[in-house]
């Protein structure tokens, strides 16, 4: 079975700092590691590996600094990695992440299942799986807990808020997965010293067959306006007495606040 | 890039289970198996083995890092060294080829048995005993404090061979768990590194096969010693991230602290503390590392080295989280924060693998020779 699995490189801190002027991510002096959830998705892959034999490949877009987050995938045992990566790509929208990406995969060959992360912790928008599996038009399935497959379907476990919901699908089928799926491995010793070795494969716009007008920001359909921190929400406040009491407070307050 | 795995690993699997580890005294088979995957367990074994290649230093670097965040962890981790060096310095082809490879990958741990009821510091009062009958040893005795005991599935073991002869009638042997006649004796319930397994090894008629003799007959004691002065740089190891963990949280929390309005750090008196810990810390850190560059360059007698690195490293972790809890003033002595449980850990480095008296004789003795060879 062959397996692509996404990774984004993002930004190791819960506090984006966004430039101003640009309306971009500063990324200078912030160390950087693979999404956290494209580790559950490469863990998934290495246990389908497992179980059913074949060759997981890794790729992603980004600049050349991201050739670090293809190392870490090459330590925790991955086959393969390629870097996507060319100016031509710089402003790309999810629109034009998600083109870019499909043509990526499309330019390997053959593939059986395409899995992703829920989403990536800068960007936020869960949008990028499901833009590649549009643009391949193969079934996409979301928030995989587990992923079975037999006999040319995958069978896969959701979790939603309430239950969880198993959906089928036949292969090829791109699948992005949520953090509860698996605990990622540890690479290994030997894993990181093929990946300090590793000759890492560059892709351009060209060698995936991209068309110019998709890609970067002419193929961008969306404009980043304006990033703001929105102003914090005030604490609360918490009553406390007895359900009377309670309540006649909290109907005083409501009336001071003129909400009622 | 050891250290760095190390590292890893400690933070993201030892560190959420630490105090649980301590409050149960579970042994971290989890943990182990993180440590398997990721070729941990072979770091300082020959490639031709299974190993990775590295040598004492990589082992010391992974060993310190582990025990920064957990002294209980990092025991277990080292122990299966001790039990597996002899069969490296000793072994026949035949016996490495078959008993390091297991341990390499870490689907085995290994252990070492020297101690008894009965000889402590004092290892050649051994009782236990091995006859020879045909083809193989009769062994019988019991081996008492034996790290990774019951957990280990490979035991180098010390038995008299030979009482008339003393020290010299030792032998050691490999010896297996599931043996007929071996047996496991009560698990020790500790002060500290409660969550590494230390229990008896109970040998009742035990067969073992003559070609499970590690060496020669009688060199039992040579073996012994050599294995300890190769390991106890671990043990250096082992205290100096004890120490270095205690010194990170001691500072942690000198900065968050406040009294008298302003945060403790600011008084001359914690700074000072933290000043000479962290120094301690760095001189045992340098003594250990030069130590295990001494061993991999190839020396042949590093006795006197090895137990001053150790003595010195242990010393450093009693003082230096002792020094913690006081920074931390009553917090520290409760188990909320991890310097208490960094303090009982400490204690047991300046025991095991020869008490740090034991220490200071070797380094004496050595002083005597040297200075014998040099008049
Ligand atoms: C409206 C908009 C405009 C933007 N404009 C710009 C811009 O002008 N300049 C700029 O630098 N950035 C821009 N970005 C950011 C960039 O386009 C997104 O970060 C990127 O498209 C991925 O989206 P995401 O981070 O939300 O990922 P998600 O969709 O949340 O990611 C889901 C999964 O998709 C996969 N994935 C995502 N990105 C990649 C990747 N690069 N390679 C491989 N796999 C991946 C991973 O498996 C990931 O877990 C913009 C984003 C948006 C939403
Ligand atoms: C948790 C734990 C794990 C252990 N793991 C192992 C293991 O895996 N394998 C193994 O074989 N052993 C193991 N041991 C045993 C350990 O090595 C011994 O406890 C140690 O060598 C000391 O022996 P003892 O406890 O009998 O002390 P004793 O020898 O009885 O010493 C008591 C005191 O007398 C001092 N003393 C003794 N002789 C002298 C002397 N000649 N000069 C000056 N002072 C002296 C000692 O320093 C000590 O202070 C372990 C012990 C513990 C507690």
């Amino acid at each position: 079975m062959d397996i692509v699995v996404c990774i984004k490189q993002v930004p190791d801190t819960t506090e984006v700092k966004i430039n101003p002027e640009t309306n971009t991510l500063i990324r200078e002096g912030v160390p950087s590691i693979i999404n956290p959830f494209d580790e559950n998705a490469i863990e998934a892959a290495l246990k389908l590996r497992e179980a059913h034999g074949g060759k997981v490949t890794v790729i992603t877009m980004g600049p050349p600094q991201a050739t670090e987050a293809l190392r870490k995938a090459v330590a925790m045992g991955v086959d393969d990695v390629q870097l996507i990566s060319d100016r031509a790509f710089a402003g790309s929208d999810t629109w034009a992440t998600s083109y870019t990406l499909a043509q990526a995969i499309k330019s390997l060959g053959k593939y059986d299942l395409i899995i992703c992360g829920k989403q990536a912790i800068d960007g936020d928008t869960a949008q990028v799986g499901p833009g590649i599996a549009e643009w391949l038009e193969i079934p996409q399935v979301t928030f995989a807990v587990k992923i079975e497959i037999s006999e040319g379907r995958a069978r896969i476990e959701r979790l939603l808020e309430e239950q969880n919901e198993v959906v089928e699908a036949p292969l090829p089928a791109m699948v992005t997965v949520v953090k509860q799926i698996n605990e990622p491995r540890m690479p290994s010793l030997k894993g990181m010293m093929k990946a300090k070795k590793a000759e890492i494969t560059t892709k351009s716009a060209a060698d995936i067959g991209a068309d110019p007008i998709k890609v970067g920001l002419n193929g961008s359909p969306t404009r980043v306006v304006k990033i703001f921190t929105p102003p914090a929400k005030g604490g609360g406040e918490m009553l406390s007495g007895s359900a009377d009491e309670i309540a006649s407070a909290l109907a005083g307050k409501l009336r001071e606040l003129k909400v009622i | 890039m050891v250290k760095d795995l190390a590292r890893k690993i400690s933070l993201e699997k030892v560190l959420p289970v630490r105090e649980k580890l301590d409050e149960t005294g579970e042994f971290p088979h989890e943990i182990m198996k993180v440590f398997a995957e990721s070729d941990m367990c072979g770091l300082y074994l020959p490639e031709k083995y299974s190993g990775f290649g590295g040598g004492v230093l990589e082992f010391c670097l992974a060993v310190e890092e582990i025990s920064r965040i957990c002294g209980g962890v990092g025991v277990t981790f080292a122990a299966s060294a001790l039990g597996c060096t002899p069969i490296l310095l000793f072994g026949s082809e035949e016996q490495k080829m078959k008993y390091i490879p297991p341990i390499a990958k870490g689907e085995k741990l290994a252990a070492f048995g020297l101690t008894e009821a009965n000889a402590g510091s004092d290892a050649a009062a051994q009782e236990t005993t091995a006859e020879l009958k045909g083809d193989h040893y009769v062994v019988n005795g019991t081996k008492q404090w034996i790290t990774n005991g019951g957990e280990a599935d490979t035991y180098v073991v010390i038995a008299m061979t030979d009482k008339k002869k003393g020290s010299r009638g030792a032998t050691a042997f490999i010896m297996e768990k599931g043996m007929p006649g071996f047996t496991f004796g009560k698990k020790e319930n500790k002060m500290g590194i409660r969550c590494s397994a230390t229990r008896e090894l109970v040998f009742q008629d035990c067969k073992v096969p003559k070609e499970n003799i590690l060496g020669k007959e009688g060199m039992g004691f040579i073996v012994a010693m050599r294995t300890l002065d190769m390991t106890r740089p671990g043990i250096g190891a082992q205290a100096v991230g004890i120490a270095q963990g205690a010194l990170d949280e001691a500072l942690k929390y000198a900065k968050e602290r406040v009294q008298f309005g302003k945060s403790i750090i600011s008084f001359q008196a914690i700074q000072h503390m933290l000043a000479d810990m962290a120094t301690q810390v760095e001189a045992s850190r340098a003594l250990v590392l030069a130590t295990a560059r001494h061993v991999d360059s190839g020396a042949k007698d590093f006795t006197k080295e090895s137990s001053m690195c150790k003595l010195m490293a242990s010393d450093t972790a009693m003082k230096v989280t002792t020094d913690a809890v006081q920074i931390l003033g009553g917090y520290g002595y409760m188990k909320e924060y991890p310097v208490e449980k960094m303090m009982r850990d400490a204690k047991i480095t300046q025991i095991y693998e020869g008490t740090n008296q034991i220490q200071r004789n070797q380094i004496g003795l050595a002083l005597i020779k040297e200075s014998a060879k040099n008049k």
